[in-house]
C-alpha cells in the first residue's frame, strides 16, 4: 500500500493544480470573485481573506498529514515506534490555542463585516438611492419603481455609481432575490418586506436569479440586470412610460403561474401595488381583493 | 347500507392516476417489482422463509438487527447514488435550448429523494447499523437495553424507506427540497400527495430513531461491564453517547415540526401558511434547530470510528483521549446554538447573524483538534496502510477542504453570495461523503470480520477506496467554482450563456469515477465472500485490536461474552491479551425472537399509506392494530430464554475448535 500511496500524494499534487488553473481559466467568467458594484466587491474580499488565513492551518495540516503517513509507515523500520506515547501538554496547548487565535482573528471580521455589510443597511452616497420593489411571483420577478411609475417582468434597468434600495417580498413561495456580480442575496417571503441594498460601479448586464426552490418553474426565474449610464437610465425610463399600464386586473394576470417568461415593460397604474400585495397576506381574515385594496388607501 | 358508501371513502383521494408515470418512473417502477418478484420467488425456491423469518425478521439480537439496518441502507444508497447520476446527467446537457431527458417536476422529485434518502435512509441507516453491532460488544454487555424496541425501530426504519420507495410507483414524491420549507409545501402550492410521503416517511422512520436514542443512551448508561467508567469507554462509543444526546433533543423537535405541517396539510390549520397568522419563517427555524443537530448526530459516529481505526493501525495508543472526548462534548454542546446559519439570508439583524456565525466558527477549533489528534497517533507509530485508513487519508483531505469553506459560510456577509448555491452544496457533500460515509465505509472494513467472520479484500477495497476519493473531487471541485460563478442548486436548466456547462460535465466525470468506485466494492464483496476460507478470521482480533469487541469470537456468539469481561483502563483487550483468565461459564438469559416488531411496522405503513391517501378508515384501523400488538407485547411476561453454563462451554468449545 506504499505504493499506492505515494501516488496518491502525485495525483493530489496534480489535481490540485489543475483545480488553480480552473479556476485561473474560470476567473472571469466567475462572477462572485469578479464583482461590479462595491457591495460584492467589499464581500468578495472578505471572502479571499478569511480563505488566506485558514489556508494558515489547513496547509501545514495536508503537509503534516503526508509527512507523517509517508514517514511512520509500517515498512520503515528506522522510524522511532512509541505505542504508549499518547499525551503531550503542550502540543495540545498549540492545537487548541493556535485554531483559537484565527477563529478570534475571524470572528472580529464576522462581527465588524456583519454589521458594515447588512442588506438592510442603507448605502451612503451623495447621490440620491433609486427604489425598486422587487416582487417574486411564480415563476418570475415583477420589479416595480415607483417613483418613475415603471414596472417591468424579468430584467431591470439601473444607473452606475448609484445606491439601489430593494424592497422585496413575494407572491409566492419563498424565493431568494440574489445578483452574484453585484452582492449577496436575500430572501423574498410573501406578507414579509426584506430589503437589499447594491450599487453598480461597471456598465454591463449582469444575471440575477433566485435561488431558492419554490416549485416547477423555478429554473426560469433568471434575469437580466442592466447597468448603465445615469443619461442612459433617463433614456430608458422616458421611452417605458407609454407602456401597457400594470392595474391589478393586469396583476391578476400577472400573478398566474408561468414559466420563462419574456422581459416585459409597463407603466405603473397603481401606486400602492406593492404595500398591497404584502398587506394581503397580513389580514386575519379572508377577503377579496378590492377590499384589500381599499382599506389600504 | 353499501350503497351509502362513495369510492373515496374506500380509496381516498387514491386512483388510477396514481400509476400513471412517464417512461423514465415507469421502468425504475417495473424493476423494483421484478427485483421483489425475483427475490420472493428465490427464497420460496430455496425454502428460505421460516429462516428468514425466525432468524432475522423476528430477532431481536442487536448484531442481526444492525445487519439488517446495513442492509436496507445499502439498498437506499444504491437508490441515492442513482438519484445523484441521474441530476448529474441531466445537468450535464440541460443547456440552451436543450431541456435535457427530465421535466422540472421530475427533477425536483430527484434531488427531494436523492437527499431525504442519503440522510435518512443511508447515512442514518448505516450509523445506526454500526451502532446496534458494535456498542454492545464494545461496551462488554450482551444485549442493548431494550431488545425489543431495538427491533421495533428497525422496522419503523425500513418503513420509511418503502414509504419513499413505494412513492415511485404509487403516486410521487415531494418536489420541495429535503427540508421542504413552507409555503411551497403546504397545501396550496403541494396539493397531490408528495409531500405527505415525504413526511409520514421521516416522520415514521423519524420515531425510529428516537426510540433508539433512548434505548442505546440507557445501554451506555446502565450496561457497562465491571471496571469501565465513563471514561474508560472506547472512543467509539464516546462519540455514540453524545450522538445519542443529540438525538434525544433534536428528534422530538422534528417529530412535532413535522406534525405541525402535517396538520397544516390535512386540517387546514395555519402553523405555517403565509396568510392567517401562520409563520413560514418559524418552520424554518424548527427544522434547522433539529436539522442542524442531526449532521453532527452522523457525523460524530464517524469521529468515533476515525478514532478506533486510526489507533488500531498505527498499533499506537490513541493521542489525546482527554482532549477528544472533550472537543466531542463542546461540538455536542455548540451544534444546538447554530442552527441560524442556515438562513442568514432570512433577514436577520446584524447581531443575531454575527452571534450565530461566531458560534459556527469556534465548531473548527474542537473539530481541527480531532484532526491533529488523529495524526499525533499515527506520529511514531507503526501505520499500516489497510482500507479503512485509505478512507481516513481520504477523509482528513476532503473533510478539511469542507471544514474551511464551512467556517467561510459561517460568515454572514460571504454565505449572502454563496448561499443555495452549487457551493454550498459542494460544502455539505465534502462533509456528509468525506466526514460520514468514509468514517462508515472505514468502519465497515474495520469491523467486517467482527459481524461476517471473514476479511474483506484488500485489493478491490483500495481500489473503491481510490476511486471513491478522486472521484469525489473530480465531483465537487467544480461545483466549487460553479457556485462561484452563480449557479444555484436545484436547477433542471440554465442558459447557455452562463458558461456552467464544461464544470458540469467535469462533475458528471466524477460521478463516473465514483460508479467504477462502487463497483470495485461491489467486486470486493464477491470475492471476498468467495475466497473466504483465506480470509477466515479465527482469533477473533485480525487487526491486533484495543477494544472488548475483539477479546470474542468472530463471529460474535449471540451471547457476545460468555463470561461478561472486567475491565481496569482503557483499551482493555490490549492488556487483557497479555494475561489470560481462566473462563468460568455462569447461566446466561438472552431475549426471545418476538413477531411485534414486524407487526407493529407492517401497521405504522398501512397507517401512514392511509393518511397520504385520505384512507381514513385504513389508518383508523391500522392504529388500532398497533395499540393492539403492543398491548400483547407489553403483557408477554414470558420474553426471555436461559442457557445453562454447560450449553455456553459446549458453544464456546465449538468456537475454540474453530480456531
Amino acid at each position: 500500500m506504499d505504493k499506492h500511496l505515494r501516488y496518491a500524494f502525485y495525483f493530489l499534487i496534480v489535481f490540485g493544480i489543475a483545480a488553480i488553473g480552473l479556476l485561473y481559466f474560470y476567473s472571469n467568467g466567475v462572477a462572485v470573485l469578479n464583482p461590479k458594484g462595491m457591495i460584492g466587491a467589499k464581500e468578495r474580499d472578505l471572502l479571499l481573506l478569511c480563505t488566506w488565513t485558514m489556508l494558515l492551518v489547513v496547509i501545514p495540516v495536508f503537509l503534516m498529514t503526508f509527512f507523517i503517513a509517508w514517514k511512520y509507515r509500517e515498512s520503515n523500520k528506522n522510524a522511532e515506534y512509541k505505542p504508549d506515547w499518547a499525551h503531550n501538554t503542550l502540543a495540545e496547548i498549540i492545537w487548541w490555542g493556535f485554531p483559537l487565535i484565527i477563529i478570534v482573528v475571524l470572528s472580529v471580521l464576522t462581527w465588524n463585516s456583519c454589521h458594515e455589510l447588512d442588506p438592510f443597511k442603507p448605502i451612503e452616497s451623495n447621490k440620491k438611492a433609486l427604489r425598486i420593489q422587487a416582487v417574486a411571483l411564480q415563476w418570475k420577478w415583477l420589479f416595480i419603481y415607483p417613483d418613475q411609475r415603471i414596472a417591468t417582468v424579468n430584467y431591470m434597468q439601473i444607473p452606475i455609481d448609484r445606491p439601489i434600495d430593494f424592497e422585496i417580498t413575494a407572491d409566492a413561495p419563498m424565493n431568494s432575490f440574489w445578483i452574484p456580480e453585484l452582492g449577496g442575496q436575500v430572501y423574498a417571503m410573501a406578507g414579509m418586506r426584506s430589503k437589499l441594498h447594491l450599487i453598480a460601479d461597471q456598465r454591463g448586464s449582469f444575471r440575477g436569479c433566485s435561488s431558492n426552490i419554490s416549485g416547477k418553474g423555478f429554473a426560469g426565474m433568471s434575469f437580466m440586470t442592466h447597468a448603465g449610464t445615469e443619461e442612459e437610465f433617463e433614456q430608458w425610463v422616458s421611452s417605458s412610460t407609454g407602456s401597457m399600464s400594470l392595474s391589478y386586473d393586469e396583476y391578476d394576470e400577472l400573478v398566474k403561474p408561468s414559466e420563462y417568461v419574456p422581459p416585459a415593460t409597463y407603466s405603473l397604474g397603481e401606486s400602492g401595488l406593492f404595500d398591497w400585495i404584502i398587506m394581503k397576506y397580513m389580514k386575519p381574515m379572508p377577503e377579496t381583493k378590492r377590499m384589500a385594496h381599499d382599506s389600504v388607501h | 347500507m353499501i350503497a351509502f358508501i362513495e369510492y373515496s371513502d374506500i380509496f381516498g383521494k387514491l386512483d388510477l392516476n396514481a400509476f400513471k408515470h412517464d417512461a423514465i418512473e415507469a421502468s425504475v417502477g417495473i424493476s423494483i417489482i421484478l427485483i421483489s418478484i425475483a427475490l420472493v420467488f428465490f427464497l420460496t425456491y430455496k425454502k428460505l422463509w421460516v429462516w428468514l423469518w425466525r432468524d432475522w425478521l423476528t430477532s431481536l439480537d442487536h448484531k442481526k438487527i444492525g445487519v439488517m439496518y446495513l442492509i436496507v441502507s445499502a439498498a437506499m444508497l444504491f437508490k441515492g447514488f442513482v438519484d445523484a447520476a441521474m441530476m448529474r446527467a441531466q445537468q450535464a446537457f440541460s443547456v440552451g435550448d436543450s431541456f435535457g431527458y427530465l421535466g422540472a417536476p421530475h427533477f425536483q422529485q430527484i434531488f427531494t429523494a436523492h437527499g431525504t434518502t442519503m440522510i435518512f435512509f443511508v447515512a442514518m441507516g448505516m450509523v445506526f447499523g454500526l451502532i446496534n453491532i458494535l456498542l454492545p460488544l464494545q461496551i462488554g454487555a450482551r444485549d442493548v437495553a431494550f431488545p425489543f424496541l431495538n427491533n421495533l425501530s428497525f422496522w419503523f426504519f425500513a418503513v420509511g424507506a418503502a414509504l419513499l420507495i413505494v412513492s415511485l410507483m404509487i403516486g410521487n414524491y415531494a418536489g420541495t427540497g429535503w427540508v421542504s420549507y413552507p409555503p411551497l409545501s403546504g397545501i396550496k402550492y403541494s396539493p397531490g400527495v408528495g409531500v405527505d410521503y415525504w413526511l409520514w416517511g421521516i416522520q415514521i422512520a423519524g420515531v425510529g430513531t428516537l426510540l433508539s436514542g433512548v434505548n442505546f443512551l440507557v445501554t451506555i448508561f446502565k450496561m457497562r461491564c465491571p471496571g469501565m467508567t465513563l471514561m474508560k469507554m472506547p472512543l467509539f462509543v464516546w462519540s455514540v453517547l453524545n450522538s445519542l444526546v443529540l438525538i434525544v433533543f433534536a428528534f422530538p423537535i422534528l417529530t412535532a415540526t413535522l406534525a405541525m405541517l402535517s396538520l397544516d396539510r390535512m386540517m387546514g390549520m395555519h402553523f405555517f401558511t403565509s396568510d392567517f397568522g401562520g409563520y413560514p419563517m418559524m418552520y424554518v427555524n424548527l427544522i434547522w434547530a433539529w436539522g442542524h443537530p442531526e449532521v453532527y448526530i452522523l457525523v460524530l459516529p464517524a469521529f468515533g470510528i476515525f478514532s478506533e481505526v486510526v489507533a488500531t493501525f498505527s498499533g499506537k495508543k490513541l493521542f489525546g483521549y482527554t482532549s477528544m472526548v472533550w472537543a466531542m462534548v463542546a461540538i455536542t454542546f455548540l451544534s444546538f446554538i447554530v442552527w441560524l446559519h442556515h438562513f442568514f439570508t432570512m433577514g436577520a439583524g446584524p447581531k443575531v447573524n454575527a452571534f450565530f456565525g461566531i458560534m459556527t466558527m469556534i465548531i473548527a477549533v474542537p473539530t481541527g483538534v480531532k484532526v491533529f489528534n488523529w495524526l499525533f497517533t499515527m506520529f511514531k507509530g507503526r501505520v499500516q496502510f489497510k482500507t479503512p485508513m485509505l478512507w481516513f487519508l481520504g477523509f482528513v483531505i476532503i473533510f478539511t477542504i469542507g471544514g474551511m469553506d464551512g467556517v467561510l459560510m459561517a460568515i454572514a456577509p460571504v454565505d449572502f453570495q454563496v448561499h443555495n448555491s452549487l457551493f454550498l452544496v459542494a460544502h455539505f457533500h465534502s462533509m456528509v461523503i468525506g466526514g460520514v460515509l468514509f468514517g462508515i465505509l472505514a468502519g465497515f472494513t474495520y469491523w467486517f470480520p467482527k459481524i461476517f467472520g471473514f476479511k474483506l479484500n484488500e485489493k478491490y477495497g483500495g481500489y473503491a477506496a481510490f476511486c471513491w476519493i478522486f472521484g469525489f473531487l473530480f465531483a465537487f471541485i467544480p461545483l466549487y467554482i460553479l457556485g462561484l460563478m452563480g449557479a444555484t442548486r436545484r436547477l433542471n436548466h440554465y442558459e447557455a450563456a452562463t458558461g456552467w456547462q464544461p464544470l458540469f460535465i467535469v462533475a458528471a466525470i466524477g460521478v463516473c469515477i465514483i460508479a467504477v468506485g462502487v463497483f470495485f466494492q461491489i467486486v470486493q464483496l464477491i470475492v471476498s465472500i468467495k475466497e473466504k476460507d483465506q480470509n477466515m478470521d479465527t482469533t477473533g482480533d485480525p487487526w491486533n485490536g484495543r477494544t472488548l469487541e475483539w477479546s470474542t469470537t468472530s463471529p460474535a456468539p449471540f451471547y457476545n461474552f460468555a463470561t461478561i469481561p472486567e475491565v481496569s483502563e482503557r483499551d482493555p483487550f490490549w492488556t487483557m491479551k497479555h494475561h489470560k483468565q481462566e473462563a468460568k461459564y455462569v447461566e446466561i438469559h438472552m431475549p426471545k425472537n418476538s413477531p411485534h416488531g414486524v407487526f407493529i411496522g407492517a401497521l405504522s405503513f398501512t397507517f401512514s399509506f392511509g393518511l397520504i391517501w385520505n384512507m381514513w378508515w385504513l389508518a383508523i384501523v391500522s392504529l388500532i392494530g398497533m395499540i393492539v400488538c403492543l398491548m400483547i407485547r407489553l403483557f408477554d411476561r414470558d420474553t426471555e430464554y436461559a442457557i445453562s453454563p454447560q450449553e455456553v462451554e459446549k458453544f464456546e468449545l465449538a468456537n475454540k475448535h474453530l480456531n
